[in-house]
């Protein structure tokens, strides 16, 4: 794989072709918030948080860093004051469903965001996907998956594939980052596939 | 039908099927379009058949259910052969008058023909109703005069021909170049430059590549795509075909909405005429060249209109929009370059092969060439389809075409682009309709839809319906759309209800700024447009709304209030009877009165008040005057003054 040179906040960084923005700068210490990044999954490109300037044959425009490759040349910008202004709306948009998120916090403290600046909504997931994705692409169980579309759409574990396989794994659990997943968990096994010890304490 | 196994082969067919026809034989031609099927053509067609049998006239009359002419708004139309008469809005009590005296007598109906309201002049041929005469119907004209659902009648009117001069005298590279040359623009939203998108995958190294039609018309009020597909799918799938040959794809796709039952039903017997006459197969004319075509229905979410969405369904997963940086036409369905097109950008090319790319891009203005179709509908007289060429005027084809606003109600915007378009105000009436021209407006061509609003229109309104529309159809896949469209509604919805807040058009300004620069698609990037563009124009409305809780065009029902006044009200019992929540106090010769705490503000005692009368009023934005005193409401001492 050929070596590509691009610019990232005025530091010289060589990547590998094929790789993202995102992993050129991780890979030359050069941070960029995200919230729906794995190393381990496909790009999926849904929180936007990520998203930096770029300039290519003199165009200015901007791109989410997890998805876009590097390219000769490249010129990138990782902070700015619009794409700071959009971070610290995207957060703000977050902080509407999960406002203790310790990763939300953090963000909102770095970009300015006002926790309160909309309405509240109590239904904490923020659509990262981490646990759906986690779970299709490297467990390759698919326990837990999206229902519905748009601002209805929400996680929901497949009760027949959850009740076999979720016990001994978890593994997505810690993923999450606002603790929504575990109770969505709890929810399905306490419907779907009780387990024997709060059957037994559950009277009648 | 045996297979055509060459071009001349195909010609000495269609010479066949014209010698057969006698031009002076009378065809009665119905609409069998979806709206003039609303508007009972289906029992119209019926009544013909049987009117004909009855007179006994099956061997000198000939029927035919034909695609939409485009005047919907007087359906079901019906035109008589060879004569050209135009009847419109015509029922089955009218047919064995129309057989009686049009086919037998030769003379023509005089009431089932077009008044023009203004002079009362009838007009017995289509071509002498404005609502034709100022289109350019280039592509849509084909539609009533062949049955949708018959392949001969589109070889009897040229069709194939295009794709029998391709594969015979053309290389794929010169078809390309044909197609660059003329300057087509993509018909569904973007404006692309169809031949350099086709050219970047006739020049991509895969060997598989894949053409796909989008006829998942999903825009509010827009259905052109509908008409065409439904009228002449046969015209789709030969350009399908020729795009096939050009950038080297032996495999089409048309993804059509599964709403459109009739539009699937005749797309999908073309197919099989097509593979029957040996259009689409194997060693197509004899030419060599293979190609194949599924048609796919799709499952009703507006985003897979969206390029990269409407692939990802194609693939069969859920239709999200993918991520990547990276033109479809390289890397599309199944990550071969594909080429999608709308339909209407495909039912032009089989014109642009037969009559020339020159002969194309006169036509239209720089930048935007040929002619576009727009669905005309809202607030205007003559609703339907019209097709005119690129760089009219918004006003010709809001006046002269479209007949003007009905019930002399003002002009006040007209929304283009579907629901991510932008309102243009009666300032830019003028305005040359093009690609570059309406996004300079702050608004788009988007795939053509045309919705006009009269003076009672509430501009907040029309945004906060489009931004709803929108965030119901968002996938919810990127946050800027599926949580900045959400608060956007929010917003608006308060707004409308007399909750804005100072401060709300700023937060409005940041959500839109935060959709358009980090949404994942297009769908998201242009959501906040009808939004910016009444913002723009119509400013002065939020603020009436926002400061003075008052809705100018007395639309939003929270910042009304329905009042009627003393001086003019007759006592006459007919709103009072009427109220639905029995808000109204009154009685004979007595002053009606309306019980604001009671009244739900439906309006219908200001439908119903006598316009003689005019006594009921809507207000806002002010008080309610207090009711007048008890001994006052008696109405007899009123009519002695008078």
């Amino acid at each position: 794989m050929s070596e590509i040179r691009l610019q990232i906040d005025g530091k010289e960084v060589t990547a590998k072709e094929g790789m993202t923005i995102l992993e050129a700068a991780q890979s030359a210490g050069i941070s960029i918030p995200t919230l729906c990044h794995h190393e381990k999954l496909e790009p999926f490109g849904g929180c936007r948080i990520c998203i930096v300037e770029i300039e290519v044959r003199g165009w200015t425009k901007l791109v989410v860093s997890c998805v876009y490759l590097v390219e000769e040349n490249l010129v990138v910008r990782t902070r700015s004051e619009k794409i700071d202004r959009i971070r610290k709306t995207l957060v703000e948009l977050l902080l509407a469903h999960a406002p203790d998120s310790p990763q939300l916090q953090a963000l909102a403290l770095e970009y300015g965001a006002d926790k309160d600046r909309f309405e509240k909504d109590a239904s904490f997931c923020i659509h990262c996907g981490l646990c759906v994705r986690y779970c299709a692409e490297v467990k390759k169980k698919n326990a837990v998956g999206f229902v519905d579309r748009g601002i209805r759409k929400e996680i929901v574990f497949i009760p027949e594939i959850a009740a076999k396989e979720c016990n001994r794994c978890k593994e997505c659990f810690s993923l999450c980052p606002t603790s929504y997943l575990q109770a969505a968990f709890v929810l399905t096994e306490a419907l779907a596939f009780p387990r024997a010890s709060s059957q037994a304490r559950c009277p009648g | 039908m045996a297979r055509l196994n060459t071009p001349e082969e195909l010609e000495k067919f269609r010479q066949e099927i014209v010698s057969k026809r006698d031009p002076n034989r009378s065809c009665i031609s119905i609409c069998a379009g979806a709206g003039c099927l609303a508007s009972g053509s289906s029992e119209v067609m019926g009544a013909f058949k049987a009117e004909i049998k009855k007179q006994g006239l099956t061997t000198d009359v000939d029927t035919k259910g034909t695609g939409c002419p485009g005047f919907c708004e007087r359906g079901p139309v019906v035109v008589i052969y060879p004569e050209e008469i135009c009847y419109l809005q015509v029922t089955p009590e009218d047919v064995s008058e129309i057989i009686s005296q049009t086919i037998k007598e030769k003379k023509v109906v005089d009431r089932l023909l077009y008044v023009e309201p203004t002079t009362g002049e009838k007009a017995t041929h289509e071509s002498d109703i404005p609502f034709y005469k100022h289109q350019e119907r280039n592509l849509i004209c084909n539609n009533i005069k062949i049955d949708s659902k018959s392949i001969d009648d589109y070889l009897a009117i040229n069709g194939y021909s295009a794709l029998a001069k391709v594969l015979s005298r053309m290389t794929s590279e010169e078809v390309v170049e044909e197609i660059k040359k003329s300057n087509l623009r993509g018909r569904g939203g973007g404006g692309f430059q169809t031949g350099r998108k086709w050219e970047g995958s006739r020049n991509a190294p895969e060997k598989i590549k894949y053409v796909i039609v989008n006829a998942d018309e999903g825009d509010p009020g827009a259905f052109m795509d509908r008409a065409l597909l439904e009228g002449n799918p046969h015209s789709i799938l030969e350009g399908l075909i020729i795009g096939g040959y050009a950038i080297g794809s032996h495999e089409g796709y048309i993804y059509v909405r599964q709403e459109y039952p009739l539009a699937v039903e005749n797309i999908t017997l073309a197919v099989k005429q097509a593979e029957a006459y040996g259009f689409l197969g194997e060693n197509i004319l004899g030419s060599g060249f293979d190609f194949f075509v599924k048609v796919h229905r799709g499952a009703g979410a507006f985003v897979c209109g969206e390029s990269s969405a409407l692939m990802t369904a194609l693939e069969g997963r859920v239709g999200e929009p993918r991520p990547k940086y990276i033109h479809s036409n390289i890397k599309g369905l199944w990550n071969k370059p594909s080429v999608l097109n709308n339909v209407e950008t495909w039912a032009n090319v089989p014109l642009i092969i037969n009559k020339g790319a020159d002969w194309f891009s006169q036509i239209g203005t720089k930048g935007s060439k040929g002619t576009k179709i727009f669905s005309l509908v809202g607030k205007i007289i003559n609703t339907g389809l019209v097709e005119v060429h690129m760089g009219i005027t918004l006003r010709d084809i809001i006046y002269k075409i479209g007949g003007g606003i009905p019930g002399g109600k003002k002009f006040k915007a007209v929304q283009t682009g579907g629901p991510s378009g932008g309102c243009i105000p009666t300032e830019l009436l003028d305005l040359k309709v093009d690609f570059d021209e309406l996004t300079k407006a702050g608004s788009m061509m988007g795939s053509g839809g045309m919705i006009v609003m009269d003076e009672d229109t509430c501009m907040v309104d029309v945004a906060r319906y489009f931004i709803h529309f929108l965030t119901d159809e968002s996938c919810g896949k990127c946050l800027p759309c599926r949580e900045g469209l959400r608060q956007m509604d929010k917003i608006l919805t308060n707004i409308t209800k007399g909750k804005g807040k100072v401060g709300d058009i700023e937060l409005l300004e940041e959500l839109a700024e935060t959709a358009i620069e980090a949404s994942l698609c297009a769908l998201g990037k242009s959501a906040p447009n009808p939004f910016l563009s009444t913002i723009h124009y119509f400013r002065d409305e939020y603020e009436a709304h926002i400061k003075d809780k008052r809705c100018p065009a007395l639309f939003c029902k929270d910042l009304i209030a329905y009042y009627i006044d003393p001086d003019k009200c007759q006592a006459c019992m007919i709103c009072l009877k009427k109220c639905p929540v029995e808000a109204i106090d009154g009685g004979k010769k007595k002053i009606h009165i309306i019980d604001q705490e009671k009244c739900t503000n439906c309006g219908i005692c200001f439908e119903v008040c006598p316009s003689r009368f005019n006594a009921v009023k809507k207000i806002s934005g002010e008080p309610v005057p207090p009711p007048i005193p008890e001994e006052e409401r008696i109405i007899i001492k009123k009519s002695k003054e008078k």
